[in-house]
């Protein structure tokens, strides 16, 4: 079992543990993630959520930056760092000191796939998140591409721009513009799982299937995790 | 061969032979008289013809209002700060400072990569990480280092308006009070420019010398150095009109 600790410096290890799930859009992975959650809970294990890209002070300037067309690769890299970083800080390391559960709904390897596509090299992006926390372990939740694009376009969404890649102008249109863009990202992603040994989720399973294989994954790091009870009536 | 490069990897999508500008570096702490030096050496090279921009530390588009408002709550993490002011200078180098340098203007910085890596190492980041961080960073023409000793550097505070928050290393625990805590954090911020200076060898200038003799130093100096690395003198309208 391992702890988590500080990619490439030489920190004390936390009692807690971190656990987080990666992949392309549609995968399903933010709703394994829900599940697993309210699972944990309901065991008594104090849980915390961590969403990427969601720290209150920097992501003004990130919704500044995509709304103004403002952000290059290189800015985009640091931005979403920056975020990171202060969720590391606040969030991360203060809940895994405390004994939570951490879950993660995309981590430093969304950073990994998608900068590298967008053209930053990728060892500079890699030692750019030294700070990040190793996860005790990492799910990737595999979908053939055209499954994850079928899940996400059916819904007709408004697609945005960053988010289906239009600054890489891969196509005019933004939705084949977002087809092209997941493709590279699913391609960057398969070389991480071998990379940082991510463990492989078939994400084309039904979900109460994919749940199940999640929570039997988890439980063995569980042992010697701290439960409390937040029965109101007890206290 | 390009006159730029980068310490690392480079800046995705750049092309380093379009830059045909120069880059010139002020560095110095806090109150030592950057902003000075630099509005007197701006004018002096425009008299001389060349076109002059310049930048400073939160002056992106992008970052500059977050960084505002994360300094005004002390909300971020300290280590989310020093990325929010690498985001910043990313934002600056590729938006003003690239673009001006392909237009073959001068770049007047005032202050660099340098700085905000003492800032960083000050406040406890390794520093092998940052480094790596800034690495993107285009190498200048010069450094010029505005060197001053913390002792010499508290009445010009104290004459500009006194001890800033942040200037005074007020987030960290350095002191119990704005004086002590700005005593302790400037001679740590001096002492690792002083290391980045050995470093990267920078042209370190004494700052306790009159404002004059300084601005003289500098001014000869650049204008030396953009006549050496000169080209055909497309940008230089004025000089050769022989004023």
């Amino acid at each position: 079992m391992t702890e988590p600790r500080i990619y490439g410096a030489e920190t004390p290890s936390h009692p807690g543990r971190l656990f987080i799930v990666e992949g392309v859009d549609g995968s399903g992975k933010s709703t394994q993630l829900t599940l697993l959650a309210q699972w944990l809970r309901s065991e008594g294990y104090p849980v915390v959520f961590s969403e990427w890209n969601s720290s209150p002070i920097v992501k003004a300037t990130t919704s500044r930056g995509k709304r103004r067309r403002l952000l290059t690769p290189l800015t985009f890299s640091l931005i979403h760092a920056t975020d990171f970083s202060d969720r590391v800080e606040r969030e991360i390391i203060p809940s895994l000191k405390a004994g939570a559960i951490v879950l993660a709904d995309r981590y430093v390897y969304t950073a990994f796939a998608r900068d590298v596509v967008r053209g930053v090299p990728p060892r500079w992006v890699r030692s750019l998140y030294r700070f990040a926390v190793v996860p005790t372990q990492a799910f990737y939740f595999r979908v053939p591409l055209e499954v994850a694009l079928k899940r996400i376009l059916s819904g007709r969404p408004k697609l945005k721009l960053y988010e289906a890649g239009m600054d890489l102008e891969l196509h005019t249109d933004i939705q084949e513009s977002y087809k092209l863009f997941q493709a590279r990202i699913l391609v960057e992603y398969e070389r991480l799982v071998d990379e940082y040994g991510l463990s492989v989720m078939d994400a084309t399973k039904p979900v109460e299937v994919q749940q199940k294989m999640l929570r039997r994954a988890i439980k063995p790091h569980l042992k010697g995790l701290r439960k409390g009870k937040y029965s109101y009536a007890e206290v | 061969m390009p006159k730029f490069e980068s310490y690392g990897d480079g800046i995705p999508g750049l092309a380093p032979e379009d830059l045909t500008g120069w880059l010139i570096v002020i560095e110095g702490t806090d109150g030592v008289g950057r902003t000075t030096h630099v509005n007197l050496l701006r004018a002096h090279l425009e008299r001389l013809g060349y076109a002059v921009a310049e930048t400073g530390f939160t002056r992106s588009d992008l970052a500059s209002r977050g960084i505002r408002r994360a300094k005004q709550g002390n909300t971020l993490g300290s280590n989310a700060f020093n990325l929010f002011y690498a985001t910043d200078f990313a934002d600056r180098l590729e938006h003003q400072i690239v673009p001006a340098l392909r237009a073959g203007f001068v770049m007047l910085t005032d202050r660099y990569i340098y700085s905000l890596l003492a800032r960083a190492i000050v406040r406890g980041a390794d520093p092998e990480w940052i480094k790596q961080v800034y690495s993107f960073a285009l190498k200048p023409d010069a450094v010029y280092y505005l060197r001053i000793g913390v002792e010499e550097l508290v009445p010009r505070v104290l004459l500009n308006g006194g001890f800033d928050y942040w200037e005074s290393g007020m987030d960290l625990p350095m002191g119990a009070d704005l004086y002590e805590s700005f005593m302790n954090y400037q001679s740590r911020v001096i002492a690792e420019l002083d290391r980045v200076a050995r470093e990267y060898e920078f042209d370190t200038i004494d700052a306790t010398r009159q404002v004059d003799d300084v601005a003289d130093y500098l001014s000869k100096n650049v204008a030396e150095l953009l006549e050496r690395s000169g080209r055909s003198g497309e940008t230089r309208l004025l000089g050769d009109l022989g004023d």
